[in-house]
């Protein structure tokens, strides 16, 4: 998923559509110092939680693409499958949530037949039933713009033709259920080893029969705990308890502790770090400002949670055009760029841990790589190689030419690209700063009409899979020409590495451990060819007020609110 | 040349004021005197004298003085104080060690006024800002003159279409709100894949001559509304009707005749202008479409110091200071001119 801050993960909807990922990330919570919860509370009460603004783009569970929206929905609704509701590095684990238990996919992964629970009701008193999964996934392609249809789940038989007339989808081949024998079955044209991940998001959360085939403008009922009682952009987001909720799962969708949840909107940043300060707001969705750091680490410890995420930053070279059509170039910045600036950038070493490759840390496939730094080998950046880094460009022959760096106006990212303005000039080269209003920054350096040279990005786990960060923004098939939906911003392909993805892709289905060894394999090479300055991978800072109990971090879901408790 | 001659009041009261003879002393030269007796106008005419020498004289305080580079990231850089080798970006205190915060004033040649959030000494970047902000300014200012005397003198010397044309060109412009066009064009121009290229001159995304440009153009209907006005009431004036009657040229009744009785007006209007010139580039550079990091200006040194304002005060308020002192100067001294060039205004004031 890409995010446009620590925080602040709205993917513009629109852009990133019918791309790769959306979710939550990281690794084990941490509380600065290394618990990922705090001791459980009880139940009741309301949970007042405060933003800048709501989730971007719509409020529809299978078009929203925001990490605001999918904290809340995942305990509105449920999926077949659910990433397991805990905190640590438990909760990557995918469990059985609306069906019995997971299957083995059938003839060579492609076929999965999962038995659905029974008894369990909607928050409009209606029971679960097999045929609402077909419903489900045929709405997904009919409503037309679920951002994903078209990446993820057009492997589902009959999905490729849904895509390009979704008013005359049909998934009678794809997706057949079976209300008397309480079974659905998913025919796949073709292998998927992340198709259970899939499954698990909102995207894919299951909906009632009859929901109309259009863009809600408040998600339709759910089958979890919560459902949803108010959506005003303008305002605020109001769940409250659904009624018809019978636990039957507590690793996939556990009761919740508040009441009732509140997320307002319209508080600035500083706002809203002095309302959870004074008691006034529980937690706050937003990145506090660099400025407060200090002073929430010296009041309030004991209110700040800080946990690694599965995210990379980095900056893209542009692979196709002068002056980092030439490797030796992108080598050559990559070994001067000073990665403990841009961790200081970005509020230094408790919030961020400097990186040179593409995956992050934690995560399936990844093995610790980093060529470009002073004395490598160990696998970590220590310091900038100035002197290696002059010899390379000098042999490149790009000394002098023009660079722009593309980033966005928020304050870190425009630092980071005004450093790389700073680095570059002092390479040699012409570098000026370019940067473009959040909105449309991504998009336009993903159009390779515009020609960006060097541009700011960062990209948040969806699910945890390598082929998430690698192939979704390395792969041959993710760079599009002249299209603002093109992830590979690099527009990096390389055949024998697109092959050695391919090939761990392939593994997967059948044998995951394998075939994070060969993404291991893939990071590495990858790296070597520096289509990126990767810069850093970043931690989550949370910050809560006194009364909130229960503090749980999840990899995939981040701050569990519901878990949490205020009573 | 024929000038307005000084009325009977306008006599007495610089009788009064400057305390010797007037007869026979050029209107330009009275002016002169009021303004040298106007204690308030030189002043601010010293101080915005001492503020632009200050921030022209920016290479040599970061040569000599601050001996730091104002455009280059210094994030991991060290600098020694009173013996002891301080980090210009310090960790942040406090039991979780969270924040980086940039050094505070030493109030010595080195970060006297600290550091901003890439570790650049804030002075130095004060110093280049105010001659961004100044060179924008007064080119905006003198740009906007020009292009609007010129407009307003064939407006109102020629009257009927090319008036009508030329008003309604200028209409158009000022119908739009100030910041919200000037916005629009610095998006579309910074936006520019190579920059700006009109025929044979191309300007890249980051220079200095996009904003003065564009905030040139934005305020010509300013100065081009009196200047035409006035040019109307000229036309008509005994003066011109008698050099029409010697067979003068449109030419000559536009430069000898007209130019010269509007020129106290650009005159008058040339400070405010520069002071409105400059806080609009300030505004611009603050909401990052005017001068273009690693560049600096006042707004953009605004900008960087609003992420600080709770450790690092001293980042958004010294450019702020600069901004207040180097407009209310330009106001006092545009105040001051226009009493020394249009006394009138004055007398009818008293009256």
């Amino acid at each position: 998923m890409r995010a446009r801050s620590l925080f602040l993960l709205v993917v513009a909807l629109g852009l990133t559509a019918t791309l790769a990922a959306c979710g939550g990330s990281s690794k084990s919570g941490s509380k600065t110092t290394t618990s990922n919860s705090t001791s459980a509370g009880a139940a009741g009460g309301t949970f007042l939680a405060v933003a800048k603004a709501a989730p971007s783009g719509s409020p529809d569970p299978q078009i929203d693409y925001t990490l605001q929206e999918w904290q809340l929905l995942i305990f509105t609704h449920d999926g077949l499958v659910a990433f397991k509701r805990v905190g640590g590095t438990e909760g990557t684990k995918i469990v059985p949530d609306l069906v019995t238990s997971i299957p083995n996919p059938t003839d060579g992964g492609k076929t999965y037949t999962f038995t659905i629970r029974k008894g369990i009701k909607f928050s409009n008193g209606k029971e679960l039933k097999p045929s609402d999964v077909k419903y489900t996934f045929l709405r997904l392609f009919k409503i037309g713009q679920s951002p994903n249809a078209g990446s993820w789940y057009n492997v589902i038989v009959g999905g490729d033709a849904c895509v390009k007339t979704p008013k005359t989808c049909n998934l009678d081949q794809g997706v057949i259920a079976d209300d008397a024998k309480s079974t659905v079955t998913f025919h796949l044209t073709r292998g998927d080893p992340e198709f259970l991940d899939k499954l698990a998001v909102p995207f894919a959360f299951i909906l009632p029969t009859g929901t109309p085939n259009k863009e809600a403008q408040i998600p339709p009922p759910g089958t979890g705990p919560y459902k949803w009682a108010q959506y005003n952009t303008n305002k605020q987001i109001k769940l409250v308890r659904n009624p018809f909720f019978k636990l039957w799962s507590t690793d996939a969708q556990p009761a919740g502790n508040p009441d009732v949840i509140v997320e307002k909107f319209g508080l600035s940043d500083e706002a809203q770090v002095t309302e959870v300060e004074n008691g006034q707001a529980d937690w706050m969705f937003d990145t506090p400002p660099a400025d407060r750091l200090n002073e929430m680490s010296t009041k309030y410890p004991s209110q700040v949670f800080i946990n690694p995420l599965t995210a990379v930053y980095y900056f893209a070279f542009n692979v196709r055009v002068p002056p980092f059509n030439n490797l030796k170039a992108r080598q050559g910045v990559n070994y001067a760029t000073d990665r403990n600036a841009l961790v200081k950038i970005y509020g230094g070493p408790k919030l961020a841990t400097p990186t040179c490759q593409i995956l992050p840390p934690g995560f399936p496939g990844y093995k610790a790589y980093c060529p470009y730094t002073k004395n490598p080998g160990s696998g970590k950046w220590t310091a900038p190689d100035l002197a290696k880094a002059r010899q390379l460009i000098a042999a490149s022959g790009t000394k002098g030419a023009t660079v722009k760096v593309n980033t966005d106006t928020t304050d870190v990212n425009k630092a980071f690209g005004e450093y790389f303005v700073s680095l570059l000039n002092k390479l040699g080269y012409k570098a000026q700063l370019q940067a473009l209003s959040a909105d449309i920054q991504y998009p336009y350096c993903q159009n390779s009409k515009n020609k960006v040279q060097f541009c700011y990005s960062s990209w948040y786990q969806d699910y945890p899979a390598a082929s998430d960060f690698l192939n979704v923004l390395l792969g041959c098939s993710d760079f599009v020409p002249n299209s603002s939906a093109s992830p590979n911003i690099s527009e990096f392909c390389v055949k024998p590495i697109q092959a050695q993805m391919n090939a761990a892709l392939k593994t997967g289905i059948l044998n995951p451990t394998a075939a994070n060894t060969q993404w291991a394999a893939v990071d590495k090479a990858v790296t070597d060819q520096a289509p990126w300055v990767s810069m850093l991978n970043p931690k989550y800072l949370n910050f809560v007020s006194k009364r909130v109990k229960g503090f749980q971090f999840s990899p995939q879901w981040y701050f569990l609110i519901d878990q949490a408790s205020v009573k | 040349m024929a000038v307005f001659e000084p009325e009977a009041e306008l006599a007495t009261l610089d009788i009064e004021e400057l305390g010797g003879e007037v007869a026979g002393r050029s209107p330009w030269a009275l002016a002169g005197r009021r303004l040298l007796h106007n204690k308030l106008a030189i002043a601010a005419a010293v101080v915005f004298v001492l503020i632009v020498a200050v921030s022209f004289a920016a290479p040599l305080y970061a040569r000599h003085i601050a001996h730091t580079d104002a455009f280059t990231s210094n994030l991991s850089g060290t600098f020694r104080l009173h013996g002891k080798t301080i980090q210009v970006i310090q960790q942040g205190t406090g039991k979780l060690g969270l924040g980086e915060t940039p050094v505070a004033p030493t109030w010595h040649a080195k970060y006297f006024l600290g550091a901003d959030s890439q570790g650049r000494d804030v002075a130095t970047r004060v110093l280049y800002g105010g001659r961004a902000s100044l060179e924008i300014g007064i080119g905006s200012a003198v740009l906007a003159s020009v292009l609007a005397v010129v407009f307003g003198l064939i407006a109102g010397f020629f009257g009927g279409w090319t008036d009508a044309l030329l008003s309604r060109l200028m209409d158009l412009i000022w119908a739009f709100p100030v910041y919200l066009l000037a916005i629009s064009l610095a998006t579309v121009l910074l936006t520019a894949p190579n920059g700006l290229r009109i025929g044979f001159v191309h300007l890249n995304a980051s220079s200095l001559w996009i904003p003065l440009g564009i905030i040139g153009v934005i305020y010509v209907p300013y100065v081009f509304r009196p200047i035409r006005g006035q040019v109307l009431s000229l036309r008509e004036r005994e003066f011109v009707e008698a050099a029409i009657a010697q067979g003068a040229s449109n030419l000559r009744l536009i430069f000898s005749e007209v130019l010269p009785n509007v020129a106290s007006t650009v005159i008058v209007l040339l400070p405010l202008m520069i002071a409105t010139t400059i806080l609009t580039e300030s505004a611009l550079s603050y909401l990052s479409i005017g001068v273009q990091p690693p560049k600096a200006s006042w707004g953009t040194i605004i900008e960087d110091g609003q992420g600080l304002l709770y450790t690092r005060p001293w980042v958004a308020i010294a450019p702020g200071i600069m901004i207040v002192l180097t407009v209310l100067a330009l106001n006092v001294l545009g105040d001051g001119l226009r009493d020394a060039l249009d006394p009138r205004s004055k007398l009818r004031m008293k009256g």
